[in-house]
């Protein structure tokens, strides 16, 4: 009898250390494919610190329904190829979501993957085309380019009284989607559009370029590179004394594209979706934490994969579950206030398509930082 | 015609670096058979070389300086000493692989030590802007093209008004000759090595102000350079420059001309049409090899 109640024993105090070990255990899995080399390693690696930064507090705190959030950031070289190989490997592994891509040309190749496996896909791509695919396991962290030029046009109208203007876009999806778009707005405002010019992704040499620029001689000219192309541009820009308001969106007004270009960033002007100049307490304390952590300054794609996550952890607390199916559908429609989740920085509106709404900002480049002149509000989509 | 000038000064410029990383790749065919894909990489590194001195408090001229000791010892010594000597005893074909694996591990290598964000890298000269016939020409451009000039005449001085420079030239025509003759062919070989980590270095000093300092700039250069070769002449130093610059000056005009999305494929149909026609290259001379 006794070595009865010792062997009970014995078996209850095994089953107990084995569930103390698997609560220790308890992890939920979240990759993310991210450009942390090739033409898009600023934006993918800046997205990737972000969502880090945010992941180590939320797991400091516990997780999410008392699981730690497990990831594996994987490079997608900046290639819409790569980056699709990588997806069909994560997903292999049953994640509950998946982070990135940021690059639009790897999320509309990754996207179809995503959306046969039925697993969200949180992307901090741009291009239009992504939320128009009736695809209800994508989700954006800023702006489809449908959201953001109208605000730019605009400002071309209002701001610039622009009657002509020269464009110059870089040759990816993003690129394009952001002129196809733009040039769309401009026709509705009957502003004329002189120079429609491409660039290639990762183009050094824009001498071409601003020489036909020059030659278009518009009221104002519209840059939609990415960071590294935008800087480079400034620089022969400001060689070649271009006169024309540069305008641009939030990749023409970076930090980062004002530490490379110099004093060439000087004047340029532009909407903004995020950004940590923003007039936000939030977001300035995010953007302090961020400097400290990993000693550079956070461009927008910083707080995208920061607020990625913290809308990740407010949904499925919401539904209670780890259930990737009752996520997609639970956070299309869904608003997060900063008093629901303070880390959430501002409020936001995810709409039936996945696309993002909240407030957004008119900049300027003054004295080597972004200065934010006008706050532009929700457009209030549902 | 004022934009014609800028765009010609601008692609002499870009051209004459392009040059510069040609003859390096000239030089090693001609000398060692060395087929050197990591040429682009060689031209990478160096801008990092000077980011770290620069990062240590030294001046730019020191950090410049010793970006291109690093240079010849790295890139020129141990590459000659560490890959070329034991894998050219198996034949082109595995030291051309063993160059590509080289290139692989320099990019990856800068982007891990440093970063894989492109930095800025100080300009040679202030941003001045000249005036010349209504064209806008800056200082830079006109500095890049003067040193890449004065080197090239450096080098054509060395190679062809010195003893040394006709011992390389005999070393590349015919080795056992060379050899019997009494000219130290491995010093000579050697010496081609460490020619081309000058150079090299004095690209990347010259072009990562433009480009920006970035673990992936070889990709570019390496593939302009290899393509600025063929079109002047595998075989022939002057070959590599007139090719280079042919590269640089036809891709800006081209591009402002013609049609700026189909600015890549320029040099890819020109080397078509040099290969179709002339297939030694515009300057080469089938199989004689000279430096």
């Amino acid at each position: 009898m006794l070595r009865l109640g010792f062997c009970t024993l014995a078996v209850a105090a095994a089953v107990g250390m084995s569930s103390a070990s698997q609560a220790q255990d308890k992890t939920v899995y979240m990759p993310a494919l991210m450009e942390l080399s090739g033409a898009g390693a600023v934006s993918g690696t800046n997205f990737r610190d972000g969502m880090l930064m945010a992941i180590d507090e939320i797991n400091a705190k516990g997780g999410i329904l008392g699981h730690k959030i497990k990831t594996t950031v994987i490079d997608t070289q900046s290639d819409a190829g790569v980056s699709r190989g990588q997806m069909q490997k994560v997903l292999d592994d049953n994640p509950y979501v998946v982070f990135g891509p940021v690059f639009s040309g790897s999320v509309l190749v990754d996207m179809l993957l995503t959306q046969q496996a039925e697993i969200p896909e949180i992307v901090g791509g741009e291009a239009a085309a992504i939320t128009q695919k009736g695809d209800p396991y994508v989700f954006r962290t800023s702006f489809g380019q449908q959201f953001s030029m109208p605000k730019i046009a605009n400002y071309m109208r209002d701001g610039v009284k622009a009657k002509t203007v020269a464009v110059l876009w870089v040759n990816n999806d993003f690129g394009k989607g952001g002129r196809d778009t733009f040039i769309k707005e401009m026709n509705s405002r009957n502003i004329k559009v002189v120079a429609d010019i491409s660039s290639e992704s990762g183009q050094t040499d824009f001498s071409a370029d601003v020489v036909k620029l020059k030659a278009a001689n518009a009221d104002a000219i519209f840059v939609y590179t990415n960071e590294e192309e935008s800087a480079r541009f400034l620089k022969e820009a400001k060689k070649q004394g271009i006169k024309a308001p540069l305008i641009g969106e939030t990749t023409l007004l970076g930090q980062k594209v004002i530490d490379l270009a110099g004093g060439a960033a000087e004047g340029v002007k532009g909407h903004v979706g995020l950004t940590v100049d923003a007039p936000i307490p939030a977001v300035q304390e995010f953007a302090a934490k961020f400097k400290k952590r990993f000693n550079y300054v956070c461009d927008h794609n910083g707080i995208k994969g920061y607020t990625a996550v913290y809308f990740v952890k407010y949904v499925t607390e919401k539904i209670g579950k780890f259930d990737s199916k009752a996520f997609a559908k639970t956070a299309h429609g869904i608003t997060i206030t900063p008093k629901d989740e303070p880390n959430i920085l501002m409020e936001a509106t995810w709409d039936k398509n996945g696309d993002i709404d909240r407030e957004s900002f008119l900049g300027q480049v003054v004295n080597g930082k972004q200065k934010i002149v006008e706050t532009l509000p929700k457009l209030g989509i549902k | 015609m004022a934009s014609f000038i800028q765009l010609l000064v601008s692609g002499l410029a870009t051209g004459a670096i392009y040059a510069l990383i040609a003859v390096g790749f000239t030089l090693l065919w001609q000398t060692s058979q060395t087929i050197n894909f990591a040429q682009g990489e060689f031209v990478m590194l160096p801008a990092f070389f000077v980011l770290a001195a620069l990062n240590f408090g030294a001046p730019f001229w020191l950090a410049a300086l010793i970006a291109i000791a690093l240079s010849v010892a790295i890139l020129g010594l141990m590459f000659k000493l560490v890959i070329v000597d034991p894998m050219l005893k198996h034949g082109v074909l595995p030291l051309v692989i063993s160059t590509i694996a080289l290139s692989l591990f320099l990019k990856e290598s800068a982007k891990d030590f440093y970063s894989s964000q492109a930095q800025p890298f100080p300009a040679l000269v202030p941003p001045i802007d000249l005036h010349f016939l209504g064209a806008v020409i800056s200082l830079q451009s006109v500095t890049v093209l003067a040193v890449a000039i004065v080197t090239v005449m450096a080098l054509h001085l060395l190679l062809n008004n010195t003893r040394l420079g006709r011992m390389m030239q005999a070393t590349a025509q015919n080795p056992t000759l060379a050899r019997i003759l009494g000219v130290p062919v491995n010093r000579m070989v050697l010496y081609t090595f460490l020619i081309n980590g000058v150079l090299v270095a004095i690209a990347s000093i010259l072009i990562s102000p433009i480009y920006l300092a970035k673990f992936t700039n070889g990709e570019t250069l390496g593939m302009a350079a290899f393509l600025a070769a063929i079109i002047g002449g595998f075989n022939q130093v002057r070959g590599a420059i007139v090719g280079g610059v042919i590269l640089g000056v036809l891709d800006n005009l081209s591009a402002a001309y013609i049609s700026s999305q189909y600015r890549a494929a320029f040099p890819l149909i020109i080397l078509i049409v040099v290969i179709l026609w002339r297939p030694q290259g515009l300057l080469g001379r089938v199989e004689e090899r000279t430096v």
